[in-house]
This record gives C-alpha cells, sequence and structure tokens, in this order.
C-alpha cells in the first residue's frame, strides 16, 4: 500500500501571498497516480512500473463472477469520472457489462479544453498505469478490444506507443487513435461518432454508447485519469482508496493550475482541499488576483472567496458551480475579466460543431454581446440586457453540454465582475482593457 | 394511446428551424431569435395531445418527438 502512495506535506510558513487569497490550511500532495514519477522523475517504464505496482490484478478477478466482484469493489471505492461530469464509474461498467454481444472500451484522452494538461501529463508520466486501467476495465465490462484516444500531436503519443510496444500482446486488442484538436471532439458521442464515421461532432445525447457505442456495441467511455485510478483500485482495494478524500468524492484528483500563479502545473491533491490551499501549492499567487476560473473554458468565475471552497463535487456544488475538467485559472487584479470572457467566448463560438441553431447562432451572439461591454459603453443597458435573455435561452437545446458551459461562462462573469460591468457601461475607462490575455485560448485563427 | 404522459422534444441537430411546429401549436412552442423552438417543459396537456401529435407528423426534418417519461 505505502508504495503506490506517499505523501509529501508541504509546510506553510511564509507569509500571506501578496493578494486577496489567503492560505489558511496546510497544502498536501498526495501522490498515488504520479507516484513513480515522484520517486524517480523519470515516466515509469514496463519494469519500474511492475516492481511497483505488481502485474494487473486480473488474475484477482478470475471470470464473470471475478468482473462482478470488480465492478462492485468500484462501487464501494466511490470513484466519479474525471473527465468533467463527475458521474459513478461503477454505474457506466454496470450498465456496459450489462450489454449484449461484443462491447468496446474506449479510453479518452483527448483533453480538449486549453486550461487543462493533466491527462497528458498523466499519460506521459504512468503510460502504463493508464494501460492497467484500460485492461481492467475491458475485463470487467467484457470487452475484447478497447482504443485509446489522443489528440493529434499529443506530446504523449510516444510514451504511449513506446509503453504499448514494451507490453507486448495484451489481453485486449488495444490501438490508439489520433483525434482532431477540436473543442467538442472529445466529447464521448463525438468520440463514437469518429471511429465509426470519421466524423469528430457530438450525435446527441441518446442513445447512450454504454447502450450502443461503437460499431453498435455498448461502449465505455471512460476518461484516462479515471481508468489509472480504477488500476489502483483493483491492486489496493475500495478502503484504501478511500483513505483520502470525502464521502462523496473519495481519492485524489489531478487538478492543472494555471494564470497568475507562481508554480503552473499538474498537481495530484486530495479531494477536498480548499481552493486556496491548491494555488498555494502551485507557488501561491504570482500577483494580487481578483477571480479564479474552475472547470474549464466553459467553467465559472469565482470571487477570492472562495479561497475556502473544498475542491469536491459537493464542495463545488455548495457555490453553485461543478469541478468539471479539474483546472484552476487565477486572474489578477491588473485584469480585465469582461474582455478575458469575451475572448473565450469568441473561441468557444468558433469551436461550436456548428450542427444545433441554439449553439450555432447563440455562441456568436453571445460571444458579441460580451466583446461590446468590453469595447463600449452601455448607458442604456441594452447590450447587458440581450445578453440575459439570451443567456436565459440557450441552455439544454444542443446535443452536447457545449452551449451550456459558454452560457455558465458568461453568466458567471455578469456576476463575479458586476462592478466592471457598472463601470464599461456607464463609460469610465477600464485601465485593464488593452493589457495581456491570461486565458489560455489557443491562438492560430484570428479571434 | 397510452395516458402515460408525453412530453415534446426537439432533436437538435436535425431541427432547421422551419418553425412549422410553432404555427400548429402555439401554446407549447416559441421561438427563439433564430428561430428555434423553445418548448414548453412538462407533461403535454391532454387538450393538446392531438395537435401536439400533428405537429409532430409536419416536422420536414422529423426533430419533433412526443417522448415517454423524462
Amino acid at each position: 500500500m505505502s508504495a503506490a502512495q506517499e505523501r509529501t506535506a508541504v509546510t506553510v510558513d511564509a507569509p500571506a501571498p501578496p493578494s486577496g487569497i489567503a492560505v489558511q490550511s496546510a497544502a498536501r500532495e498526495v501522490r498515488r497516480l504520479v507516484a513513480g514519477w515522484a520517486n524517480t522523475g523519470m515516466p515509469a517504464g514496463l519494469a519500474e512500473h511492475r516492481r511497483r505496482y505488481g502485474p494487473v490484478p486480473i488474475g484477482a478477478f478470475p471470470g464473470r463472477g471475478g468482473a462482478a466482484r470488480l465492478i462492485a469493489m468500484v462501487e464501494r471505492s466511490g470513484l466519479r469520472g474525471r473527465g468533467g461530469g463527475g458521474f459513478p464509474t461503477a454505474r457506466k461498467l454496470a450498465a456496459v457489462a450489462a450489454g449484449r454481444g461484443p462491447r468496446t472500451v474506449v479510453a479518452n484522452g483527448c483533453e480538449g479544453d486549453p486550461t487543462s494538461t493533466k491527462d497528458r501529463t498523466l499519460m506521459e508520466l504512468a503510460p502504463h498505469l493508464v494501460i492497467d486501467g484500460i485492461e481492467l476495465a475491458a475485463h470487467a465490462v467484457g470487452a475484447t478490444d478497447a482504443v485509446l484516444c489522443v489528440h493529434e500531436r499529443s506530446t504523449a503519443f510516444p510514451a504511449l506507443v513506446d509503453a504499448l510496444r514494451e507490453r507486448g500482446p495484451t489481453r485486449t486488442a488495444m490501438r490508439i487513435v489520433e483525434v482532431p484538436r477540436r473543442y467538442v471532439a472529445s466529447e464521448e458521442t463525438a468520440l463514437v461518432n469518429l471511429l465509426d464515421r470519421s466524423d469528430p461532432r457530438p450525435r446527441g445525447r441518446l442513445p447512450r454508447p454504454t447502450e450502443r457505442g461503437v460499431r453498435g456495441r455498448p461502449t465505455l467511455v471512460d476518461n484516462v485519469e479515471t481508468l489509472a485510478h480504477l488500476a489502483l483500485i483493483a491492486s489496493n482495494g475500495d478502503a484504501w482508496f478511500r483513505e483520502v478524500g470525502t464521502v462523496e468524492s473519495p481519492g485524489t484528483m489531478l487538478v492543472t493550475v494555471g494564470g497568475a500563479v507562481n508554480d503552473p502545473g499538474v498537481y495530484e491533491i486530495e479531494q477536498g482541499t480548499p481552493l486556496g490551499a491548491i494555488l498555494h501549492m502551485a507557488g501561491g499567487p504570482l500577483v494580487p488576483v481578483q477571480a479564479v476560473l474552475v472547470g474549464g473554458l466553459g467553467g465559472t468565475w469565482l470571487g477570492t472567496e472562495a479561497e475556502t471552497m473544498p475542491f469536491s463535487h459537493e464542495g463545488a456544488r455548495g457555490r453553485g458551480t461543478a469541478l468539471g475538467i479539474a483546472s484552476v485559472i487565477a486572474l489578477p487584479v491588473e485584469a480585465c475579466g469582461i474582455a478575458e470572457s469575451a475572448r473565450v467566448l469568441r473561441y468557444l463560438a468558433g469551436e461550436s460543431a456548428s450542427q444545433c441553431g441554439p449553439c450555432m447562432f447563440g455562441l456568436p451572439a453571445i460571444a458579441h454581446d460580451m466583446t461590446e461591454l468590453a469595447a463600449r459603453p452601455d448607458r442604456a443597458g441594452q447590450v447587458a440586457t440581450r445578453l440575459r435573455s439570451r443567456l436565459a435561452v440557450i441552455p439544454g437545446r444542443g446535443a452536447c453540454a457545449h452551449p451550456d458551459g459558454a452560457v455558465r461562462l458568461a453568466a458567471s462573469t455578469l456576476r463575479v465582475f458586476a462592478e466592471d460591468v457598472a463601470r464599461h457601461t456607464a463609460g469610465r475607462a477600464c485601465p485593464w482593457i488593452g493589457q495581456r490575455y491570461w486565458m489560455p485560448v489557443p491562438t492560430g485563427q484570428p479571434r | 394511446m397510452s395516458r402515460q404522459a408525453r412530453r415534446l422534444r426537439v432533436e437538435p441537430i436535425t431541427c432547421h428551424a422551419h418553425g412549422i411546429c410553432r404555427e400548429l401549436l402555439p401554446e407549447l412552442v416559441r421561438l427563439d431569435e433564430w428561430g428555434y423552438p423553445i418548448v414548453e417543459d412538462g407533461p403535454v396537456p391532454a387538450v393538446l395531445r392531438t395537435a401536439a401529435r400533428s405537429a409532430v407528423r409536419a416536422c420536414p426534418t422529423l426533430a419533433l418527438r412526443l417522448d415517454r417519461g423524462h
């Protein structure tokens, strides 16, 4: 057990960081997924991986009965998906296992949101742990083949290819597929569509891939971090998994921290760690911070009072938000939240698959409104009123959650930067407009 | 015909904003500024069931459905 988990206490004795974000509790990294890397500073090769974790514990779960016991163990562990939805993993496993005929596993390592690099990091540092997870999940649901999806030109690609080659033939036929670098291409039904029809666009909520996915088969689409946790649970047990985290959000979680912090990067945290402590883990604020974006570009802005928010599903829910893809971006005081959001919204509008009207027309419209709010006085309040009425009608009307994310971001912008919105609409000068941008939005196309 | 509650649904990918559902069922359908339908949530009232079925049949892209349950 201890081999799979080392704890590092990060002492907090520094004076309060120069911002509204104070650190109240000690930040603690719990290294499970990245333990091998933390010890050697190197991606774990197969020999090192096996020394650390032993063989893939499929032998401990033989046959159909064993597969059912594995799913029951995952259920007791309380593992929830790490791709953004936080869905209970065991329920998905059980749904696919109950399906008829051949079944398939799709491991999602695409990580379409530019604020997140945790999946890529995990696949680079611990490729064998991810592959162990795929083999175990395939065994649990009775799948004979699996597809590992990564973005085109993913830096994790060579590590994965090497890892698969190093392992030789696997129980489960496994291939790696590269997915176009589009925001919605890694949505689960878009992956199914891509694999079946070379069309990387979402196909709608029903039927779920668990019922009818790749080639019409019951298909398990799980995030790569989820699968790595599954591998650790199979080796160490559900009680071990629950030694850290909260009752509702057990275990550790990979979080990408970016924006105005001293050491941006990926951190493995115990779920329930306060947001302020996570920022401190990332070296603390670089400059005074006014807000944080939680959950990716389609996430929620939170004010500095969110430093006490426990980073867990229930903690996020308590603040009217969700962990989404677990990223945290710190925005300095010296930045315009409206201009930042406008730029993100223009990017999200450009990333629409242009299939559903409310997304294809609604997102450019709200991006335009937000850009107007940033750039021009709105003394009669027309733009703000129009934006609010648009935000009210767009959510829930697309085939995927893309438009809902854009609306969430825009609505939280109006809430958290309300004073700035008032200043902009009154036509008073914004000192930060035209400054450098902090949100990680891919460039290369005009925005 | 089942007595179970039915709900009106729009398939967002197939809907191309012809707007015929709004013409036939204004009680439950309004259009957004781009011409796409916003349907009333909740079960279709009994008095509107016939009209709802007509709207479903009239949709040129078969994007409107009456679903059971939620």
